[in-house]
């Protein structure tokens, strides 16, 4: 483990009684990186990702999220992480500005960070005309940029994105990836589990997952051309099939 | 037809797959009986009595006797003092004291107004007004039996509940709180449930159609309801040895009619809600409490202000007690519950009329 | 087979539906795909007969969706985008019941379901919530087959199903083709519209095309690269701001540009451009555009 690693992960395992839903996986992630954790529905992704992010204790092995332990500090990991899923990030019966001030709250931040960091987010993404609406009333797709802003809010070392653009329209999708890219840039960390093949094609290194185990691990390109394929989907069916 | 059955099939198999629930269902009526039987009771028994005696002579001695020998009273001792009974109250322990003036035997032998005064804890108005019932009763008693004039014995005979046994009350009670409950929670529970899974969506999109649907997921609960309101009456008179004088096809008819109500008001929930929880919320509100609280079940209806005397007019679960009360108590026969059999079934076809008219071919 | 015309439908103030129309031929597996909140689903459901359009019209087999809905729903195949099944009930009890309330058995029409439901037989006792996410959908499939339909609608079948799954039930629907029945199958995925024999485009209610995916792709205007270098999140920066990008997307590793003046001089002043800001290994060739390519042009 070096100084520019953010997570750290060797023979990871989590068993549940006698299923082994997380087996000896072992990685690395470097600060600053978009690494995609792919694999099939009950490969052991969440599982795995619950461990990263402190709310599940591992049976076995080793692993460090921003310096710190997964069995003993979980509570500090919280802090310093950010999370996001498609599924839910934003209270849709608040306002757009209640729901910035809740998880501004709930990590400590204090009022005027608050007001100071949700001016610059209102800019970045152009919601400032938005800020009194309610969730429920704003399209989609902005929905899935403020949630993801929200989630940075804090200034996470990194953020977890659970399958965080399926289903938008391919123009809001790429602004998303911008704002993904914008953050890695400035040095936080995004760590994106997902089963859709075509979110792996945007991180910089992604690893597939299959029964429990990191079946293959590298840069897309790297992997396209180790299983002679063109997109990163007959990666994902190749590694399923085998 | 076939496929009318293949869909109650599918019912029954919701209904014994999720076995815990079909056991709660069925054991509720053994742990409510219990509860109202034995924890809750509206008889007063073991009340704390104590006296202050300003006569001490053999009549005030004789009545403070006879309040004790009741069976309802358990003596605190005698005060001296009339001002520590508020004292005495406060510890909260004695409910009840009874204050003799001077000279009350001569005042009694004398056919004067006599002196006694009966001072309870109101804290409990219910309570107080019962044990100042009992006590003026006991000493009416006293006053007018056979040593004194032996010419008339009036002899007071309770009718139809001669121990004024309150398990004869609560009985029909929950008989019509479980058959409300379960008919039109459950109901409007397992319609919401398909609309909560979206399944609702592929049977309308089915040739079933949504008569078919809905009578085909009430019919499983129409038979455990009755399931349900035949184990009561029968705990009733095992347990608690009600009297079996009632005339049962009638009673088990009136059972249907109900269950029929109250599951129309169960659809008639589920048509307005969309989700599970939103059902059993509404099925509270609208049908728990006003079954305990408007029904005549617990208060009784006559005590009420006006407005919820009316009000009271058009709970379904008033008319439905009246009915087994007499049916089950004093073993009438159709002839003296036409009336509120007639309202019933009115309100049911009422309710039927208006679910059915809200039921939807669409999903909007 | 089926005939759209016209049809607006909306909520409130939202308008899910404007003014779509377009047919789809008897056999066809015809893809209507679009993001969340397109106006997918409403379609889908009126056709499905489950709600009511508030203009314009519809109809399946020559029958019209709203006064012949029971004609309809006994002769179409519906899934709706939700896992609609019962999770408390056997596979087998599952597929029995669908059989059943469509007046037909499953030996009746096993042949049909045969290719798909024997891959989950072996399971067949098991609960339905029990089941993997591939398998639900192939009890869902055969759930709608069950009773032979004329047409099968089907809303975001692969929405939250992984890639193996995904390709396997593609695989399915193209061997229904032999059974001549008629496909309607919505998604928000723009990589399965190559596997339709027609798509319609929808956004924000309304149908920006409708083609066969081929046809859709080579309508697309302008020449189109992929490029990219060492520091993909600068270069997507410089290029942005560049006077001669009329687009700039990022596609993967890749960013996907037109040039507004495409000539070999042009495109060596950009490239020039990007060196001297400092960017190493770029690679430009051109490509061929993507569904999803196309459907980014029909939105600006």
């Amino acid at each position: 483990m070096t100084a520019g690693t953010s997570i750290y992960a060797k023979n990871l395992t989590k068993k549940f009684g006698n299923f082994t839903a997380v087996n000896t996986i072992s990685f690395e992630v470097k600060k600053g990186e978009i690494f995609g954790f792919l694999g099939a529905n009950g490969a052991g992704k969440t599982t795995a990702m619950r461990m990263l992010t402190g709310l599940l204790k591992p049976t076995s092995g080793e692993a460090t999220v921003c310096g710190y332990n997964v069995f003993t500090h979980g509570e500090q990991i919280k802090k310093h992480i950010g999370y996001m899923s498609q599924r839910f990030s934003l209270y849709e019966d608040l306002t757009v500005a209640e729901n910035i001030e809740f998880y501004g709250g709930i990590y400590g931040l204090r009022r005027n960070d608050i007001k100071q960091r949700s001016h610059e987010l209102y800019d970045r993404i152009d919601l400032g005309h938005a800020r009194n609406s309610l969730i429920s009333a704003i399209p989609l797709g902005w929905r899935q940029k403020l949630a993801f802003m929200v989630s940075i809010l804090h200034q996470p070392e990194i953020v977890f994105l659970d399958e965080p653009t399926g289903g938008v329209d391919p123009i809001t999708r790429r602004q998303f990836w911008d704002l993904i890219y914008e953050t890695a840039n400035k040095g936080i960390t995004v760590f994106v589990t997902t089963h859709y093949m075509d979110e792996a094609e945007y991180c910089g290194r992604v690893s597939i997952m299959t029964n429990g185990i990191i079946a293959a691990m590298g840069h897309p390109q790297e992997l396209k051309q180790q299983y002679g394929v063109a997109t990163m989907n007959e990666v994902f069916i190749k590694i399923a099939r085998q | 037809m076939k496929r009318f059955f293949g869909f109650i099939q599918k019912e029954f198999r919701h209904l014994f797959r999720d076995y815990r629930s079909l056991l709660i269902l069925l054991g509720m009526p053994f742990v409510q009986i219990l509860i109202f039987g034995f924890a809750i009771t509206t008889e007063v028994r073991n009340i704390h009595v104590a006296f202050v005696d300003n006569s001490r002579d053999v009549e005030s001695i004789r009545i403070t006797n006879k309040i004790l020998s009741s069976g309802y009273f358990i003596s605190s001792g005698t005060i001296n003092d009339v001002n520590s009974i508020e004292a005495i109250f406060r510890q909260g322990k004695v409910k009840l004291v009874v204050v003799f003036g001077n000279d009350f035997a001569k005042q009694l032998q004398a056919g004067d107004a006599i002196d006694i005064q009966l001072i309870a804890d109101a804290s409990d108005a219910n309570t107080a007004n019962l044990i100042v019932n009992y006590t003026q009763s006991i000493v009416q008693d006293y006053i007018n039996a056979p040593q004194q004039s032996p010419q008339l014995v009036p002899e007071v005979k309770m009718l139809y509940n001669p121990n004024l046994k309150s398990v004869y009350m609560f009985v029909p009670g929950i008989i019509c709180l479980l058959l409300m409950l379960i008919s039109a929670i459950m109901t409007s529970i397992s319609i919401t449930r398909e609309k909560e899974m979206g399944t609702m969506e592929v049977l309308l999109a089915s040739p079933l159609k949504s008569s078919q649907i809905i009578i085909g997921k009430v019919i499983p609960y129409v038979l455990v309801s009755f399931t349900i309101g035949v184990i009561i009456l029968a705990i009733g008179y095992t347990v608690f040895g009600m009297p079996f004088n009632s005339n049962v096809v009638l009673l088990l008819f009136e059972f249907v009619l109900f269950i029929t109500l109250a599951l129309a008001l169960g659809i008639l929930i589920s048509t307005v809600t969309n989700s599970q929880q939103v059902a059993l919320m509404v099925s509270m509100f609208a049908l728990l409490l006003p079954v305990i609280l408007l029904s005549g079940f617990i208060f009784p209806i006559e005590n009420m202000p006006a407005f919820l005397q009316y009000l009271s007019l058009i709970m379904p679960p008033r008319w439905f007690i009246i009915i087994i009360k007499n049916i089950m108590l004093k073993g009438v026969s159709l002839e003296y519950v036409w009336k509120e059999t007639l309202i019933l079934a009115g309100m049911a076809v009422f309710l039927l009329t208006v679910s059915t008219k809200k039921l939807k071919t669409r999903l909007e | 087979m089926i005939t759209i015309t016209n049809i607006s439908k909306s909520y409130g103030k939202v308008q899910a539906l404007k003014n779509v129309g377009f047919e789809v031929s008897r056999g066809e597996l015809f893809g209507l795909i679009g993001p969340d909140g397109a106006g997918k689903t409403s379609l889908m459901r009126i056709l499905a007969t489950l709600i009511l359009p508030d203009s314009g019209s519809a109809s399946i087999a020559g029958r019209d969706v709203v006064k012949d809905y029971r004609y309809i729903r006994n002769n179409i195949g519906y899934m709706p985008g939700r896992f609609s099944l019962y999770q408390d009930l056997s596979m087998e009890e599952n597929l029995q019941f669908f059989a059943t309330i469509f007046g037909t058995t499953i030996k009746e029409n096993y042949e049909l379901i045969k290719p798909i439901y024997s891959q989950i037989e072996p399971f067949k006792k098991r609960k339905a919530g029990a089941l993997s996410g591939g398998m639900k959908q192939k009890l869902a499939l055969s759930c709608a087959l069950i009773h032979r339909p004329e047409a099968l609608i089907l809303d975001e079948p692969t929405t939250g199903v992984d890639a193996v799954s995904r390709t396997e039930f593609w695989e399915m629907l193209k061997e229904l083709k032999r059974y001549d029945i008629t496909i309607i199958v919505s998604t928000p995925y723009m990589d399965e519209a190559g596997l339709c024999d027609r798509v319609a485009l929808i956004q924000s209610g309304n149908i920006l095309q409708v083609d066969t995916p081929q046809n859709i792709v080579n309508s697309y205007k302008g020449k189109l690269y992929a490029i990219k270098a060492q520091d993909i999140y600068q270069l997507n920066n410089l290029l942005r701001q560049h006077t001669n990008i009329e687009s700039c997307f990022t596609f993967g590793e890749f960013l996907h540009i037109v040039f507004k003046n495409d000539s070999s001089e042009q495109q060596a002043i950009v490239l020039d451009y990007l060196e001297n800001q400092g960017m190493k290994n770029i690679v430009v060739q051109p490509i061929n555009p993507n569904i999803e390519d196309c459907f980014i042009q029909l939105l600006q």
